[in-house]
C-alpha cells in the first residue's frame, strides 16, 4: 500500500504533539501509528493510556479554554491530523450530532476513570 | 414518523446516499430504533471507468476531513490515494505555492472509482466504495438494480425495478445526481420537483506513474487562472499513478481541453517528455450550477447534487450536508414535507444562499484571468505572504478556501473586501508601476 495518501502531519518517534500546561486550541485524530498520553508527576512522566488510529484527542479543548491535562507524544512514527476548533464549532452549530462522538469519548473516559479508581 | 420497521429505500449510492444511510442508521440506533433500509445502485465500483466512475474530480476538502474524522469516519492510505498539503497557483505570470500552516497533509485526493478505464492493478480502494461499505456495515441492503419507474401508491413512494419487481417503501430518499436519467421521472410525479440547472465540465485522467508524479506534481494540487478563451478555471490533481485534470468553462468541449493541456504552464508542471494526447479516458459529466427550490415532499427528500450542491467546489462535502441534514430530520422530526421544509430546507437554503456570494467571488477570478496587471498584483501579494513567517496570511487564506472549498464563499468574499488586503493590492500595484518593477514569466516562476 503506497505511503502517500496518509493525511495529517508525521510526528517522528518521540515527538511532542501535545505539551502538558500548554493552552491548546485544536483536537487531534491519530491517522496512523500510536502515541502515548503522559502526565508530569513525582518528577517524571508517567504513562496513562497509548491511544491509536482513529482516536480522537485533545477534545476538552473544544469546550474549556483551559492548558493542557496531558503530554502527547508520538510512539514511533504516528501521523495526527489536527481538526480546528474554531471550524469545529462553527460546524456543530448547524449539525449539533457532530459533537455526539465527542461526548461519547468523554462519557467512556469518564467511565473508565470510573472504574479505574 | 418512522416506526421499529419502517422501510426506507435509497436512489443512489454515491456519497450522498452512502452518507444519508450511514448516519439514518447510526440516529437511529441510538433511539433504538430499527428501520430497513434498501440502496438501489446498479453500479459496481469495483469496475474501472466507465462502469464504476462518478464522474468528479475526487478533491476530499480538509472541512469534510474533519467532520468525518469527528464522526468516527477515518479516512487512511487504503483510499486516500495522496495527501495534500498545499496549492500551486499557476498563471502566464509566475507560479506561488500556498501551504498549510503546520505542513499537514489536509486535503484528501481520491478515486470516486476504483480507477480510469486502463487500470491494471488497483493499488487503491474506490472511496464511493468505501462509503458504500460503512453504509452496508450500518445495515443497509444494497439492491444491484436500475429503478426504471417511481409512483405513489396511497401517498407511498413506489419503485418499479428493471428486473420487474415493484416496492414500496415510507420514504424514498433521491440520491442519484444530475448525470442519472432517473431524475426526469420526478418531475411527472406532481411532488413539485424540478432539475437543478447544470453545467458540463470536463475531466480527464492521465497515467504518469507514481514516481514520476512525486517528481513532479508532488502533493500539491495544482490550480491555473489562464486566459484561455471560454476557461473559467482548471486544476490538476495528483492521485497515486494517475493525474486527473478537471475544467470549468463555458460550452466546454474537447478543444478546450486540448488548449489548456497545450499550455506551456501546464507543461511546466507534468513531467518532462509528457504526452497530453495519451490520456486514459475523459468524461464530460454535469454539475449542479442551481439547486431545486423544493427538495422535499411528502415521503420524498432529495439530497447532494439532485438537489442543493455547493457551486464549483466541494460537491462531496455538500452531499454530506444534505445526507446529514436529511437523516436527522426524517429520524428525529419525521418524514413529512412539514418536517423537511422547517428541519432541512434551512440547510439546502443556507448552502444555496452562499453560492450566490460564490458567484461574486468566481466573477473576481475572472476579472483575473481577463487583467493581467491583476494577475501581477495576486502574484506578489501571495508571494510576499508565503516568504514572510510574520505577515498574515490574507490573500493566502482567502486563494486557499477558494480553491480547497474550505471556507463559505460568504467568509471568502468577505474577507476579500478586507481593508488590509485592499493596501497590499494597492501597494503591489503600485510597485509594479515603478522602473523595473514587471518581471517576464520566466524568472518571475518560482
Amino acid at each position: 500500500m503506497s505511503p502517500r495518501g496518509d493525511l495529517g502531519r508525521l510526528y517522528k518517534d518521540g515527538e511532542i504533539v501535545i505539551r502538558e500546561g500548554e493552552v491548546g486550541d485544536s483536537l487531534f485524530v491519530i491517522q496512523s501509528g500510536e502515541v502515548e498520553i503522559l502526565t508530569w508527576q513525582g518528577g517524571e512522566d508517567v504513562l496513562l493510556r497509548v491511544a491509536g488510529p482513529d482516536e480522537l484527542i485533545g477534545e476538552m479543548a473544544l469546550f474549556e479554554h483551559q492548558v493542557r491535562s496531558a503530554t502527547v507524544r508520538a510512539r514511533g512514527p504516528a501521523h495526527v491530523l489536527t481538526l480546528d476548533r474554531r471550524n469545529f464549532l462553527r460546524r456543530i452549530n448547524e449539525d449539533p450530532s457532530l459533537a455526539f462522538r465527542i461526548l461519547e469519548v468523554m462519557s467512556h473516559r469518564v467511565r473508565d476513570t470510573a472504574c479505574a479508581s | 414518523m418512522l416506526a421499529d420497521g419502517s422501510r426506507v429505500a435509497v436512489l443512489g449510492s454515491g456519497p450522498a446516499g452512502s452518507f444519508f444511510s450511514y448516519f439514518l442508521l447510526e440516529m437511529a440506533g441510538r433511539l433504538g430504533l430499527t428501520l430497513e433500509v434498501d440502496i438501489y445502485e446498479p453500479r459496481k465500483f469495483s469496475l474501472p471507468a466507465p462502469a464504476g466512475c462518478n464522474m468528479c474530480g475526487g478533491i476530499i476538502s480538509e472541512t469534510l476531513l474533519q467532520n468525518l474524522a469527528a464522526d468516527g469516519i477515518t479516512l487512511h492510505g487504503d483510499v486516500v490515494q495522496r495527501g495534500i498539503d498545499s496549492y500551486m497557483l499557476h498563471m502566464d505570470v509566475g507560479s506561488v505555492r500556498i501551504g498549510t500552516p503546520s505542513g499537514e497533509m489536509r486535503i484528501g485526493a481520491v478515486h470516486r472509482g476504483i480507477g480510469p478505464r486502463d487500470l491494471t492493478e488497483a493499488k487503491w480502494g474506490s472511496f464511493d466504495e468505501h462509503l458504500q461499505g460503512l453504509a452496508l456495515e450500518k445495515g443497509a441492503r444494497l439492491v444491484q438494480t436500475r429503478v426504471d419507474e417511481v409512483s405513489r401508491q396511497d401517498g407511498r413512494p413506489s419503485l418499479k425495478a428493471r428486473d420487474g419487481t415493484v416496492s414500496t417503501y415510507d420514504l424514498l430518499v433521491v440520491a442519484a445526481g444530475v448525470n442519472s436519467s432517473v431524475l426526469k421521472v420526478f418531475e411527472g410525479l406532481g411532488i413539485g420537483y424540478q432539475r437543478p440547472k447544470v453545467t458540463k465540465t470536463l475531466i480527464r485522467e492521465y497515467r504518469l506513474g507514481e514516481e514520476a508524479i512525486n517528481a513532479s506534481l508532488g502533493t500539491s494540487m495544482h490550480v491555473f487562472l489562464l486566459s484561455i478563451p471560454r476557461l473559467e478555471f482548471a486544476a490538476l490533481i495528483p492521485k497515486g499513478d494517475y493525474v486527473t485534470m478537471a475544467l470549468l468553462g463555458d460550452e466546454i468541449d474537447n478543444a478546450l481541453g486540448d488548449a489548456f493541456a497545450a499550455s506551456p504552464e501546464v507543461a511546466r508542471v507534468m513531467p518532462p517528455g509528457w504526452d497530453s494526447s495519451q490520456r486514459s479516458c475523459q468524461c464530460l459529466p454535469h454539475i449542479n450550477v442551481r439547486g431545486v427550490d423544493k427538495p422535499f415532499a411528502d415521503r420524498f427528500v432529495f439530497i447532494g447534487d439532485s438537489g442543493v450542491t455547493r457551486l464549483y467546489k466541494d460537491g462531496i462535502g455538500a452531499a454530506y450536508r444534505t445526507a446529514k441534514a436529511a437523516a436527522r430530520t426524517a429520524v428525529l422530526e419525521g418524514i413529512s414535507e412539514e418536517a423537511f421544509r422547517k428541519h432541512y430546507l434551512p440547510i439546502c437554503r443556507s448552502i444555496a444562499n452562499d453560492n450566490r456570494m460564490g458567484h461574486v467571488a468566481f466573477q473576481l477570478t475572472r476579472a483575473a484571468q481577463r487583467a493581467r496587471p491583476l494577475r501581477r498584483m495576486i502574484l506578489a501579494v501571495t508571494r510576499a505572504e508565503q516568504a514572510s513567517a510574520t505577515r498574515r496570511l490574507r490573500l493566502s487564506s482567502i486563494l486557499w478556501d477558494l480553491f480547497s472549498g474550505s471556507a463559505t464563499y460568504t467568509d471568502i468574499f468577505a474577507r476579500m473586501l478586507n481593508p488590509a488586503l485592499i493596501g497590499r493590492m494597492t501597494m503591489a500595484a503600485l510597485a509594479a508601476l515603478l522602473p523595473g518593477g514587471r518581471k517576464g514569466p520566466a524568472e518571475a516562476t518560482e
